[in-house]
């Protein structure tokens, strides 16, 4: 077994003449909990959608656990453990919480494509479904649709989704993103217990939720890694203040 | 969803199984025409033989998402297998339903490779170049197919060596609603299988679903293909029933018509698309004498209100009501 | 000369008039989105003026062009304000069904108003017979079509390129939401670009008259060979309109004069083949 969990070699990727992505050399460990932050525009989804697979780079590899997964398609490296939630909720308005989620789990187990038998004969399926959805707090409301949840909710689906598809990487982009102050605490506790065996990366604005959960911060600006380090590393870095110009110095504590 | 409560997260997926009691009413009623109609039972078996097409087209369009103007062809294809079987001098019904099934799943699968790739307006064209090029080469092809003039010498046998095909249509209404009930008792279990639950995914996301390992496009060309039989039964229920086969079944006219029948009755629902085709034909027969220029109007009329009043086609409105009723009791 | 340039000549005459009659939609579907079946309706009410205006009133042909032109344009600004403008983000199905709603409206009141038979036209005298080239004959009609055309592409083309208001359409069907950001006012710009489009549909439909014929079934039978223009040259190009129209223009006379037993199966296979080489068209972007 690899000691990286993911990593990724000159990763370049450009629009014309906008480089979004300049040669992006990462590695995680396996089990850590790694923060990438920096402005808006410096590249961060463009990132996670090149190492889903959602986009296509221009030079560079990525690996997964060591396997050279450049070539896959997005649902081939799902299947292998590398998962992502997305940044603007992307979810199944109709569905409700349990449906969404007992879909992710038969298509990680692979009886997606049967036809001919009724889903309430798959109850270990339905089970894990509902236990992943207990374990976020939202068994209470499993059996409402989707789009009548409220949006801290919501951003916690996008998770349980996520864990259904059993990750080896997960990718979080922005789980706290437009969370209000009183539903963040269950965000905060869901990412808390992630199982420690998963490899999280998470895009994060709120500094809070970076200093509590991330061992090393990378920082990202224009496309390119700028500096990395320890949360208190990257807090006191001259660079990096420079970047977030404009904005308080209390900015770097809070989000 | 209403507020009902469930014992553990399987009941909820075993009570969307349970029959309604609407629902039985709705096929017990479906015995009617044999009594109260009997002058109509040809109309009534045509209704059930496009009930079933529309039926098709639903879990393309309505689970899926697959917006189809060519889905006639396969419907075609059923109804040219069991003409050309019978002409060379097979005529059992029940396995010409299973040539003709076969003979459009087939197409529907090649298809279906192509389909699977598009989306939006491509998609769109596809489908009408696809059914619109069948139209060309079936027409050319008239040694074939018989042309303009479609095919002659078609004879169905007996069902069973007892149930003889006559003008009366008894025998033509009760074949067609058997064969439409079956293949609906189908349709709905693939509904509520997991492969279901997919499709629906697919049509409230479609980019998600590779994001939680799904493989979308096998999916698709999966229901494509169960759609494509189901359309070939339905065509080949039309030529068995009544003994001709022609260019239209087909066209873009059918096609055309099958979309607005579903949009009408509501998507996404079964029954929607039952109901659609019944008020559709319905109206049509009844309207049949008027100038078909004024039924034109009226139907362009009625597709603009529906899109703006009732988004979720005539079923989609009784819901509504029902619920409205219900909170108001 | 070979009958081929015959046929060329024929080919890139109907061309003509199908990038006449698709450039407004490709514009319009590339700019909005916007899915409008109806298009070809405006163009089927071209015709219909002026055929009213020549035959009920006596006006010489020429004159009917720019009237043709300015009711459709006309038509389409009412429909666009009362209609259209509400289910810009409904979806693609809604618009396809909503639009389909009026084209039956459209046929029906056509058939209603001057009936199912084809319409008479005649032309102008100057516009009359055919003259000849190297053995070949050429229909002096179809050689004023095509110089109309070409003019009017030439006219859109400086527009687009020379013109504050084409920067503006080419910013919006780029970007829609930079264009907005920018302060382009997305939606006034819309609406007069589509009633351009429609109106040059109206006036295709007006000059279709002489070489296709005008009876109510125009706004369906042509609405699939405008969509097979839009699709395969792709959204939002007029080069990919044109390049389109005079592909689907050419092969359908080749494929008429050589072999007529397939009729249309070329047209539609080349669609085919084309759309799935390049699904959103010849100049499509994405």
């Amino acid at each position: 077994m690899s000691e990286n969990a993911l990593a990724t070699q000159g990763v370049n990727k450009s629009f014309g003449s906008l480089i979004v992505a300049s040669d992006i050399e990462l590695t995680l460990p396996r089990g850590v909990r790694y923060a990438l932050i920096g402005p808006n525009g410096a590249g961060k989804t463009t990132l996670i959608n090149l190492i889903t697979g959602m986009l296509r780079p221009d030079a560079g590899r990525i690996f997964l656990d060591d396997e050279d997964v450049t070539s896959l398609a997005p649902e081939q490296r799902v299947r292998r453990g590398l998962v992502r939630t997305y940044q603007i909720n992307s979810l199944f308005p109709h569905l409700t919480a349990l449906e969404s989620v007992t879909l992710a789990v038969c298509e990680q187990r692979g009886v997606a494509r049967t036809w001919w038998r009724k889903l309430s004969v798959y109850r270990d399926e339905v089970d894990e479904a509902h236990h992943i959805l207990s374990s976020l707090m939202l068994a209470p409301v499993c059996h409402r649709p989707t789009r009548e949840l409220a949006y801290g909710q919501q951003r916690l689906l996008e998770i349980a989704l996520a864990l259904a598809t059993r990750p080896k990487v997960l990718l979080l982009d922005e789980p706290a993103a437009g969370v209000p102050r009183d539903e963040s605490k269950q965000l905060f506790a869901a990412i808390a217990g992630l199982p420690r065996d998963i490899t999280v990366l998470f895009i994060e604005h709120d500094m809070e939720l970076v200093f509590r959960f991330a061992s090393r911060v990378i920082v990202m600006v224009g496309g390119r890694v700028l500096v990395e380090g320890t949360p208190q590393e990257i807090a006191s870095d001259p660079q990096v203040r420079a970047v977030y110009l404009g904005k308080t110095a209390g900015a770097l504590k809070h989000g | 969803m209403t507020t009902e409560t469930f014992a553990g997260p399987q009941d909820f997926f075993q009570a969307q199984l349970r029959w309604h009691w609407i629902e039985i009413a709705f096929w017990l009623a479906m015995l009617l025409p044999f009594v109260l109609t009997p002058n109509y039972l040809v109309l009534a078996s045509q209704i059930a033989i496009t009930a079933l097409f529309v039926l098709s087209l639903d879990l393309i369009l309505g689970f899926s998402g697959i917006v189809s103007l060519g889905h006639a062809a396969y419907f075609g294809v059923g109804s040219y297998t069991v003409g050309l079987v019978s002409k060379w001098g097979w005529g059992e019904p029940l396995t010409g339903l299973l040539l003709g099934g076969i003979a459009a799943g087939l197409f529907g699968y090649l298809t279906s490779f192509i389909i699977a790739r598009f989306r939006h307006l491509a998609l769109i064209m596809i489908t009408l170049g696809i059914g619109l090029l069948l139209v060309e080469a079936a027409n050319s092809a008239s040694w074939l197919t018989g042309g303009f003039d479609g095919l002659q010498g078609i004879h169905t046998w007996r069902i069973f060596n007892t149930f003889r095909f006559d003008l009366y249509g008894y025998t033509a209404y009760g074949y067609s609603l058997a064969v439409l009930f079956v293949v609906f008792l189908v349709a709905r279990r693939l509904i509520h299988s997991p492969f279901g639950l997919a499709l629906r995914g697919i049509r409230e996301n479609g980019q998600r679903m590779p994001a939680i390992g799904a493989a979308t496009g096998q999916h698709i060309r999966t229901i494509y293909t169960i759609a494509a039989i189901i359309a070939g039964i339905a065509g080949a229920t039309l030529a068995e029933t009544t003994e001709t086969v022609s260019l239209e079944s087909l066209g873009f006219q059918r096609s055309a018509d099958v979309l607005v029948m579903l949009i009408l009755g509501g998507t996404g629902r079964l029954y929607g698309g039952l109901l659609g085709a019944i008020v559709y034909m319905v109206a049509r027969d009844q309207f049949s004498g008027l100038n078909p220029q004024y039924w034109y109007f009226w139907i362009g009329l009625l597709l603009i209100a529906v899109v703006v009043l009732l988004p979720n086609g005539i079923l989609g409105g009784l819901t509504l009501l029902a619920r409205r009723l219900k909170v108001a009791s | 000369m070979p009958p081929v340039f015959g046929v060329l000549f024929d080919g890139v005459a109907y061309g003509m008039l199908l990038f006449l009659m698709s450039v407004g939609l490709s514009v319009t579907l590339g700019m909005m989105n916007f899915v409008n079946l109806a298009h070809c309706s405006f163009a089927m009410l071209g015709g219909y003026v002026t055929i009213t205006l020549m035959n009920a009133m006596g006006w010489p042909f020429l004159a009917t062009l720019p009237i043709a032109f300015i009711a459709a344009a006309a038509a389409s600004v009412v429909l666009e304000r009362v209609f259209f403008r509400r289910f810009y983000n409904a979806s693609e199905l809604d618009q396809c069904l909503l639009t389909i709603g009026i084209v039956f409206v459209s046929i029906a009141t056509a058939a209603y108003i001057y009936g199912t038979d084809q319409q008479p036209l005649q032309l102008p005298t100057y516009l009359h017979g055919s003259f000849n080239y190297a053995g070949l004959s050429f229909a002096v009609y179809r050689l004023f079509l095509i110089v109309v055309a070409v003019v009017i592409t030439v006219a859109l083309v400086l527009g687009l390129e020379a013109t504050r208001f084409g920067a503006q359409v080419r910013a919006a069907v780029n970007n829609q939401r930079m264009a907005r950001g920018l302060g382009i006012n997305v939606d006034g710009l819309f609406a007069i670009t589509f009633a351009l489009g429609s109106g040059l549909a109206g006036l295709g439909g007006a000059l279709a008259i002489a070489m296709l014929g005008l009876d109510p079934s125009f706004a369906f039978t042509y609405l699939i060979y405008v969509l097979i223009v839009v699709s395969v040259g792709g959204l939002g190009s007029i080069a990919g309109s044109f390049a389109a129209a005079m592909l689907l223009g050419v092969s359908d006379m080749a494929g008429k004069y050589y072999v007529p037993a397939f009729g249309s199966f070329l047209i539609y296979l080349v669609m085919l083949l084309l759309l799935i080489w390049r699904p959103t068209g010849i100049f499509g972007r994405r």
